[in-house]
C-alpha cells in the first residue's frame, strides 16, 4: 500500500494553488462530466477537496482519489469560468503526475507511453505496418466519415467507430520539408501532430496547400514526436519529458517566424503546458520553451491574423456547415472567430451555429479510452446539437474532436461529414 | 488535523437504502462521502456516513422515513452553495440526501402564471424555461447558474432584483414536503388566494432543511418588464450615495436593481479588469429601472435628477444593450476580483436599514483597520443588504483569528443599527450562536419546542439555525 504520508508531502506543493478554491461550486454549471454523473467528486470543487484531504492525510483511500482525478476531460471549462481564477489545469496536471506516479502506471500504459511514444521512429514504423493490415480487422461502415467499425477488436474497444490509420501517413508521403519564404515573407515550422500525421493526413496536407498558396516557407523536420499531452495527462512525467526534449532538439534548429499546428490540443500543450512544467529543466531548455511559447500558433489564427485572410461577407446559400469550438482552441487559446472566418472564405459553404457550440465533445484524450460510456454520453449531446442544425458538415479546429465527433455521428448513422476548418479553406483555393 | 473515524451505517441499513433508490444511488466510498462534507461556507468539514440520491419524490419520502426509523440525522443537499454551513452533515452518522436527480419541471402554467417544480431544478435553467414562454421568474441569486430551487426556498434566497421584485419567499405559492415519518404534507395551492390551514409553506421558507424535506414547490410567475434602462453614478462620499438611494425612493421610483460598491471593491475590480474605474471614488451605484417604455424613460429621468442633485461626480447612462452590458461589467467582476486577491474569501451578509448604509460602511472600514485585514464591501443598496467580503488566508491562524473577531464586530454593529445578521445567506451553523442576540430567548425556545414536536428525534439537519 502506498505510503500516504509521503504522498501527502508531495501534494502539499499544490496547496498554494488549491487554497484559492473558495468552494463556491460554480464549476458545477460547466463541467461536462458532472452534467452526466451529477456527483460532486466528479466536479472541480470535489476533486480539489479530495486532493486537499489527501495532502492533509485525511483520506485513506488514495486509489479512490486517483480514480476521481483521472475521470476528467482536462477540458478547462471549469478553469475558464472560475470566479476565483483557480489554475485548475495546473493543479490537475501536477496532481496527476504526483498521484499516478505514486500509485504506479499500469504496465500497458507504461509500454505504450514509454516504450513506443518516446521512440518516434519505432512508433511510426509500427503504425505504418498497422495501417497496411488494419483493413483485415475492420470493416468500413461509413465511407463519408472514413470511420471503421472494428468488429474483430470490438471486445477490446467496445462498439466504437474508429477513424482508421491513414493508408499512408504524412511522414511516409513527405519525409521532411525546408522551403524558403515566398511572397508572404514568412516561414513557419510545421507540427502536424500525431493525429495530423497518422490519421487525418488530409488536414496536414490542407495546411501545406495553404502555406504554398500564400507563399509561406515551411520547415518540417523528420522525427517529430508527440507533443506530450497523452503522457502528462496519464501522469507519466518520464515519457513526457522525453517527448518534449525530442521536439525541442528538432525545433531549436531551423529559422522560422511561427510554429504552426492544425491541432488545438498540441498548440495549447506547447504554449501553456510546456512552460508550466519546465522549472526542473536546464536553462537553455527553458529558453527554448519560452521561444516556442511565443512562436506557436494555431493554423486558423495564423492564416487570419498573420496572413490577413478575411472574407468580405460570410458566404451564404451553400452547403450548411456548423462549427464546434474545441475546448483547447477556445478556452486555452481564445481562438474563436478565425476558423469561422476561414469557413466564410469558401463560397460553397454557409455557416450555421449550433447550440452550445463551445461545449466539450467528450473526447478528452485518453478519457475516451477509460471512460467510454461517459465520453459517449457527453458526445451524444454534441451530436444532437450538430444534428439539430441540419448541417451536412461539422467543422472544428482539433483532430481529437474530429475523432470523437466522427465516432458519435457514425454510430448514429448520421450522414454528416467531419472536416477541419483549414480543409474547408484549402478547398476554396484554386 | 485529526482523522475522524466515521461509523458506517450497518450493511443491512445500506441494503435497505439500496432497495429504495438502487445500488448506484447509494454512495459509500470514502472519496464520494468526503466530497459531501462541505459547502461554500468557510467552516470545518464533516464527512457523512452515507450519501443517498433518490430519483423520484416517492423514493425521497421512503428515504426520510428510513433515516428517522434508524435515528440517522439527515442533511438535504441541493447544489451545496449556501454560505452558512447549512449542508454540512451531522457527525453522528449523518446521511446526506441529494436532490439533484429530482430535477423535473412538472408544469409551467401560462394562463394562471405559476409553475410546479421538483426541488432539484437549477434556478437559472428554470428561469430560462420560464422566459422561453414569455414569462418571468425574478429571484436571481448570484449562484443561480448552479443553485437549486429547493435550496433557494430553504434559504429564502435573494438576489439583485430584491428591491422591486422581492425575494424567493414572495414567489412561493405552495410546497409539498415530507415529515420525518415520510408522510406527505401539502400546503398552499395554485391559486393566488389560499387560507386553507396554517401557512406551513411560509414556515418552510428559510427553514434550512430543519423542519421538513421539500418534494415539490409551486412558484409564482409574473409578466416580464418590456423595457429597462441602466446607469452608473460615481460618488466622492458614501453619504452622498446613500442620499441618492433615499432620494430615488422618495421620488417614488423603485429601481429593479440598485447596487453599491465601496472604494476597496472598486480598486480590486480595477486591479483585476484594468477597466479604468474611478479609483478615488468612495462609492459607485449601479441603477436599473424597468417596466413600460414610457415609465422607464420617466423613471430614468427622475433618477438622473436625484443623482445630479446629491452631487454625483459622474453619471453614465447606457444607451443600448451593449452599453448596459459594459456598465454592469464592474459589478459582475466584484466577486471574481475580490476572490482572486487573497486565497480565502469570507462572504458576509450583514444587512441594515437603507439609511444606515453610510454608518455601516464606515464601521466596516474601521473594523478592517482595527484588525488589520482587507474587506471589500459591495451589495444591494436598495435593500441595505451589504456583502462585506473579507479577504484573507485561512492557513494564517493569527490572521484568521482576527477575521473571526472582525465578523463578530460586524454582526454587533449591524444589530446595533437595527439590522439583521443575514439578509439572504442564512443562519446555518455559521451564525446560530448569534440568533438569540438578534431575537430573544423566547424566540429560540419557541422554535426549539416547535422543532421537537415536529421532529422528536432531532434528525432534520440538527445544529442549524437554532443550535443543537
Ligand atoms: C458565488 C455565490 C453567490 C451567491 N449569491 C447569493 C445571492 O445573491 N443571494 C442569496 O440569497 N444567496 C446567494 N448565495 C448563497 C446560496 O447560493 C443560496 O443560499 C442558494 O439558495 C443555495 O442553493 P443550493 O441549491 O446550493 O442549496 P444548498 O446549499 O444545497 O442547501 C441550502 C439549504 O437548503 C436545504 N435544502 C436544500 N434542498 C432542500 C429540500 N428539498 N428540502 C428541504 N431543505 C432543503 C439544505 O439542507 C440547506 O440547509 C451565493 C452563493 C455563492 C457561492
Ligand atoms: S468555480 Fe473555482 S473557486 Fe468555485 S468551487 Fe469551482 S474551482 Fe473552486
Ligand atoms: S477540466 Fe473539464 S471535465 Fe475536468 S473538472 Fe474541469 S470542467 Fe470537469
Ligand atoms: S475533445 Fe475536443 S472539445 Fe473535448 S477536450 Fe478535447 S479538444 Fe476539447
Amino acid at each position: 500500500m502506498a505510503d500516504l504520508t509521503k504522498l501527502a508531502k508531495l501534494l502539499q506543493e499544490l496547496d498554494d494553488q488549491m487554497v484559492g478554491c473558495m468552494k463556491c461550486g460554480m464549476c458545477q454549471a460547466v463541467c461536462p462530466v458532472f452534467a452526466e454523473t451529477m456527483k460532486e467528486a466528479d466536479v472541480t470543487r470535489g476533486k480539489i477537496a479530495l486532493l486537499e484531504n489527501l495532502a492533509k492525510e485525511m483520506i485513506h483511500d488514495a486509489a479512490g482519489v486517483q480514480e476521481k482525478l483521472n475521470k476528467c476531460l482536462l477540458c478547462g471549462s471549469c478553469g475558464a469560468n472560475c470566479p476565483s481564477g483557480v489554475k485548475v489545469m495546473d493543479i490537475f496536471l501536477r496532481a496527476r503526475v504526483i498521484v499516478n506516479t505514486y500509485m504506479g502506471l499500469s504496465p500497458v500504459k507504461k509500454a505504450i507511453l514509454r516504450g513506443m511514444l518516446t521512440k518516434p521512429a519505432l512508433f511510426n514504423a509500427l503504425l505504418d505496418l498497422g495501417s497496411k493490415f488494419q483493413g483485415i480487422f475492420t470493416t468500413k461502415v461509413d465511407d463519408l466519415l472514413g470511420s471503421s467499425c472494428s468488429k474483430v477488436l470490438s471486445p477490446v474497444i467496445g462498439d466504437r467507430h474508429f477513424v482508421g490509420l491513414a493508408k499512408e501517413s504524412l511522414h511516409s508521403k513527405i519525409k521532411a520539408l525546408d522551403t524558403p519564404a515566398g511572397k508572404s515573407g514568412k516561414r513557419v515550422a510545421f507540427f502536424p501532430g500525431c493525429l495530423g500525421d497518422k490519421m487525418f493526413v488530409s488536414v496536414a496536407e490542407a495546411c501545406l496547400k495553404v502555406f504554398e498558396h500564400h507563399g509561406v516557407g515551411v520547415y518540417m523536420p523528420e522525427g517529430q514526436a508527440c507533443c506530450g499531452i497523452p503522457a502528462i495527462s496519464s501522469g507519466d512525467r518520464v515519457a513526457y519529458d522525453k517527448l518534449v526534449k525530442i521536439n525541442l532538439d528538432l525545433f531549436s534548429k531551423g529559422n522560422f517566424d511561427y510554429l504552426v499546428t492544425p491541432c488545438a490540443t498540441c498548440t495549447a500543450t506547447i504554449k501553456e503546458i510546456w512552460p508550466k512544467l519546465m522549472e526542473d529543466y536546464p536553462g537553455p531548455m527553458r529558453d527554448q520553451i519560452r521561444v516556442l511559447h511565443d512562436k506557436v500558433m494555431d493554423v486558423n489564427q495564423f492564416v487570419v491574423d498573420v496572413l490577413g485572410v478575411k472574407p468580405e461577407a460570410p458566404a451564404k446559400g451553400g452547403v450548411k456547415v456548423t462549427f464546434h469550438d474545441s475546448c483547447h482552441m477556445k478556452k486555452s487559446l481564445g481562438v474563436t472567430s478565425q476558423p469561422r472566418a476561414l469557413i466564410g472564405m469558401n463560397p460553397k459553404y454557409e455557416l450555421v451555429e449550433m447550440a452550445e457550440c463551445d461545449r466539450c465533445c467528450g473526447s478528452g484524450g485518453s478519457f475516451n479510452l477509460y471512460h467510454y460510456d461517459l465520453s459517449k454520453q457527453i458526445g451524444e449531446r454534441k451530436r444532437d446539437n450538430i444534428l439539430a442544425t441540419g448541417a451536412q458538415v461539422v467543422s472544428t479546429g482539433c483532430p481529437a474532436c474530429m475523432l470523437q465527433m466522427t465516432d458519435m455521428l457514425s454510430q448514429h448513422g448520421a450522414k454528416v461529414a467531419v472536416k477541419h476548418s483549414i480543409e474547408l479553406y484549402a478547398d476554396s483555393l484554386r | 488535523m485529526t482523522r475522524r473515524t466515521i461509523l458506517m451505517p450497518s450493511a443491512a441499513l445500506i441494503k435497505e437504502f439500496e432497495a429504495v433508490v438502487g445500488k448506484d444511488n447509494v454512495f459509500t466510498s470514502e472519496a464520494d462521502r468526503q466530497s459531501y462534507s462541505y459547502d461554500s461556507a468557510v467552516l470545518d468539514a464533516v464527512v457523512p456516513a452515507l450519501v443517498v440520491r433518490p430519483t423520484t419524490t416517492e423514493q425521497l419520502g421512503k428515504v426520510v422515513r428510513l433515516c428517522n426509523e434508524n435515528g440517522n440525522p439527515i442533511t438535504v443537499r441541493g447544489a451545496g452553495t449556501n454560505l452558512s454551513g447549512g449542508t454540512i452533515p451531522d457527525p453522528r452518522e449523518g446521511i446526506v440526501i441529494l436532490t439533484n436527480s429530482l430535477s423535473r419541471i412538472i408544469e409551467i402554467n401560462e394562463e394562471d402564471l405559476y409553475a410546479v417544480v421538483e426541488p432539484g431544478v437549477v434556478t437559472a435553467k428554470f428561469a430560462a424555461e420560464v422566459a422561453k414562454r414569455g414569462l418571468f421568474y425574478p429571484p436571481d441569486p448570484g449562484s443561480q447558474a448552479v443553485s437549486t430551487l429547493g435550496g433557494n426556498v430553504a434559504e429564502n434566497a435573494g438576489g439583485l432584483r430584491g428591491l422591486k421584485y422581492g425575494v424567493t419567499k414572495d414567489y412561493v405559492m405552495g410546497i409539498e414536503f415530507f415529515d420525518v415519518n415520510g408522510g406527505l404534507v401539502k400546503t398552499g395551492s395554485r391559486t393566488v388566494k389560499c387560507v386553507t390551514g396554517y401557512n406551513l409553506a411560509g414556515l418552510m421558507v428559510a427553514s434550512e432543511g430543519t423542519l421538513g424535506v421539500f418534494s415539490q414547490i409551486t412558484l409564482k410567475l409574473v409578466p416580464p418588464p418590456q423595457a429597462s434602462k441602466a446607469m452608473m453614478a460615481v460618488f466622492d462620499d458614501v453619504n452622498k450615495a446613500s442620499e441618492a438611494v433615499a432620494g430615488i425612493i422618495a421620488s417614488h421610483v423603485v429601481p429593479c436593481t440598485l447596487e453599491f460598491m465601496d472604494q476597496a471593491t472598486i480598486r480590486y475590480v480595477d486591479d483585476f479588469t484594468k477597466a479604468g474605474l474611478p479609483r478615488d471614488a468612495q462609492a459607485i451605484l449601479l441603477i436599473e429601472v424597468d417596466g413600460h417604455p414610457g415609465q422607464v424613460a420617466d423613471d430614468a429621468d427622475k433618477v438622473e435628477k436625484v443623482l445630479n442633485k446629491v452631487g454625483a461626480t459622474e453619471i453614465k447612462v447606457a444607451k443600448d444593450a451593449a452599453e448596459k452590458f459594459k456598465l454592469w461589467e464592474a459589478r459582475r467582476n466584484a466577486l471574481p476580483a475580490l476572490a482572486r486577491a487573497k486565497p480565502t474569501t469570507v462572504l458576509e451578509d450583514a444587512t441594515v436599514p437603507r439609511s444606515k448604509i453610510p454608518a455601516m460602511v464606515k464601521a466596516i472600514n474601521d473594523i478592517a483597520a482595527k484588525y488589520n485585514i482587507s474587506i471589500g464591501t459591495f451589495g444591494h443598496a436598495g435593500d441595505g443588504n451589504l456583502h462585506p467580503t473579507i479577504l484573507c488566508d485561512r492557513r494564517d491562524k493569527h490572521e484568521f483569528e482576527r477575521v473571526e473577531h472582525a465578523v463578530d464586530e460586524i454582526f454587533d454593529m449591524a444589530l446595533s443599527l437595527h439590522g439583521t445578521l443575514s439578509g439572504e445567506h442564512g443562519i446555518g451553523m455559521a451564525k446560530s450562536k448569534w440568533m438569540e442576540k438578534e431575537t430573544s430567548k423566547a424566540t429560540i425556545e419557541f422554535s426549539r419546542n416547535m422543532k421537537r414536536a415536529i421532529d422528536p428525534k432531532y434528525i432534520l439537519n440538527p445544529g442549524k439555525i437554532i443550535g443543537a
